[in-house]
């Protein structure tokens, strides 16, 4: 009675796992979304000659070394193209200058939607990893391999803070 | 003539880019020309008259390091109204390849252009779409300089085309008629540079040291540069750190009496080097010259007629030549007067005027350099006359 009792609550216990680790997978697919529609919109704007020649070089740069970036050098490569995105569109008059040329204003949208929901995709992504791991360091899940094969979840470090003239929201 | 100068680094900070303007632009000026310099500055820097800020420099993650650089909305805005303002004859800009202000310079103007590429590696990678951005703001530049012949092939291979070799320039006589300093002189080896940048070549100088102390126990090797002094003597025996002397450093009127005192000047420099003003320095103070075989300094020496070169990166073969030139006090007179003939063509009054032909071939028979209009202006408006000045 007892035993089954054991197993019953084990049985629970990996099936939450499982959910968790699948809500990691979910999460993450949908950070990765994030990081590339971030990283394309970029690149459209930096060959789309409406940035001056220089900005528009640093963004390309910043751009397609986040997209080419090798899983370890990923966060990196992320947190280099926010500081890149910041540096380029630290004024306002910039953000004006994007949305007067023909298509600009459709383009300083989708980045602004970007940019902003990169670091909502990150939270959940991070958020699901720590509760995950949480339960992972319990002994049962320990004790009984409960968690299998799967690969201890890793958070996605990274600095996502967006462009202070791209994140107020026009009123 | 009216002559614009961009400057692309920050004008607070040495660096030999930023040194060849100054100079340049005091030449020009006087020979009663009228210069103003464009160059990234904080606004509270202290700056000569000739010079106008374009504003700080933004760090950001660039090629793999984090450079200062300038673009955006404000900097392209002032370098339009410097454009503006100056009316120039010709404008000069200085690094056109780096996203900053010299190519916001070359995207904003129309006019003479001349550009001077310093690096003699524009491009690390060749990117199908940076190298669209470029190419569209590089093709207004009427003339190329390249400081080197080194720099020139590899300006060819990035970006096509072709340009003329006009090498750094040197103030000759300010290095010749340097007083030496006794406490420098007797069995000395001279090296100028960063300590702690492995490229400038202090480890392998380091490395070859023991052995030319054994031959030369008398001898002392003077360094000036910043970095960590401790750092550097970590690889010496103990014994022989004392040899060693660290100087800081130095300035303008040191380091030329620096390079008129030592009795042998080593360029240990492993790569990166796309000229070698130091070689140029050190032969006009008299020094004879010691380098690696890199390809910029092969040329500065002329394939080692005016100094003598070693392998690169090879410790034993410096310090057997070392050794040799220390203990040969007629080679290194020969060296010292051969040197001497060879940096007249890097005088600033040779090097200055060949720049001021290049500028003259451009601007003869061309308008004065305006900033380019803003296509909206350009637009309608312009076309039907109502757009204002």
């Amino acid at each position: 009675m007892a035993l089954v009792a054991i197993g019953l609550y084990l049985s629970w216990t990996a099936g939450r796992l499982d959910r968790l680790h699948a809500r990691i997978d979910a999460a993450r697919a949908a950070l990765d979304a994030q990081l590339l529609r971030r990283a394309s919109v970029t690149q459209e704007l930096a060959t789309s000659g409406v940035l001056d020649p220089a900005a528009s070089i640093v963004l390309y740069e910043a751009a397609h070394a986040a997209r080419q970036a090798e899983e370890e050098q990923r966060e990196v490569a992320e947190s280099e193209l926010s500081q890149a995105l910041r540096a380029v569109f630290a004024e306002t008059a910039q953000v004006e200058a994007v949305r007067a040329a023909p298509g600009g204003e459709a383009a300083a949208r989708e980045l602004t939607e970007a940019v902003r929901r990169v670091p909502m995709a990150r939270r959940f992504h991070n958020d699901a990893v720590r509760a995950a791991r949480a339960l992972r360091r319990h002994r049962k899940v320990r004790w009984f391999r409960l968690a299998g094969h799967a690969p201890f979840p890793l958070a996605f470090e990274m600095d996502d803070e967006p462009p202070a003239a791209l994140s107020d929201r026009p009123a | 003539m009216r002559i614009g100068i961009v400057c692309p680094y920050s004008w607070d900070v040495p660096g030999g880019v930023q040194f060849h303007i100054r100079d340049l632009a005091e030449y020009f000026l006087r020979l009663g020309h009228e210069v103003s310099v464009l160059a990234p500055a904080d606004d509270d820097t202290p700056l000569p008259p000739y010079v106008v800020s374009a504003g700080r420099a933004v760090p950001v993650p660039y090629n793999g390091s984090v450079a200062r650089l300038n673009f955006g909305f404000l900097s392209a805005a002032r370098v339009r109204r410097w454009l503006h303002d100056g009316r120039f004859d010709v404008i000069h800009i200085h690094e056109p390849t780096s996203p900053s202000l010299g190519l916001l310079a070359c995207w904003a103007a129309q006019g003479p252009i001349v550009a001077t590429f310093h690096t003699s590696n524009p491009r690390s990678r060749a990117m199908i779409a940076a190298y669209s951005i470029l190419q569209a703001a590089l093709e207004k530049i009427s003339a190329r300089i390249a400081v080197s012949e080194y720099a020139r092939r590899t300006l060819v291979e990035h970006l096509g085309g072709d340009a003329v070799v006009i090498p750094n320039g040197v103030d000759v006589d300010f290095f010749a008629r340097a007083e030496p300093r006794p406490e420098w002189q007797g069995d000395t080896i001279g090296f100028v540079g960063r300590i702690d940048e492995p490229r400038k070549g202090l480890p392998v100088l380091m490395k070859a040291l023991p052995k030319i102390l054994a031959a030369r126990p008398q001898t002392r090797l003077l360094v000036a540069g910043r970095g960590d002094e401790k750092e550097a003597v970590e690889s010496l025996p103990a014994g022989l750190r004392p040899r060693v002397e660290f100087l800081g450093m130095v300035s303008d009127e040191d380091k030329a009496r620096f390079l008129r005192s030592v009795d042998l000047y080593i360029a240990p420099n492993t790569g990166g080097e796309s000229f070698g003003i130091i070689l140029v320095e050190a032969m006009s103070a008299g020094a004879p010259v010691l380098a690696s075989d890199l390809d910029a300094f092969a040329q500065v020496l002329d394939q080692g007629a005016a100094g003598e070169l070693f392998a690169n990166e090879d410790a034993d073969a410096l310090a057997e030549a070392a050794v040799r030139l220390l203990g040969d006090p007629e080679r290194r007179a020969e060296l010292h007067t051969r040197g001497s003939a060879h940096v007249r063509r890097f005088d600033w009054s040779t090097v200055g005027a060949d720049i001021l032909s290049v500028y003259e071939t451009v601007t003869s028979g061309a308008a004065a350099v305006a900033p380019e209009d803003d296509e909206r202006t350009t637009g309608l408006l312009a076309r039907l006359g109502l757009a204002r000045d």
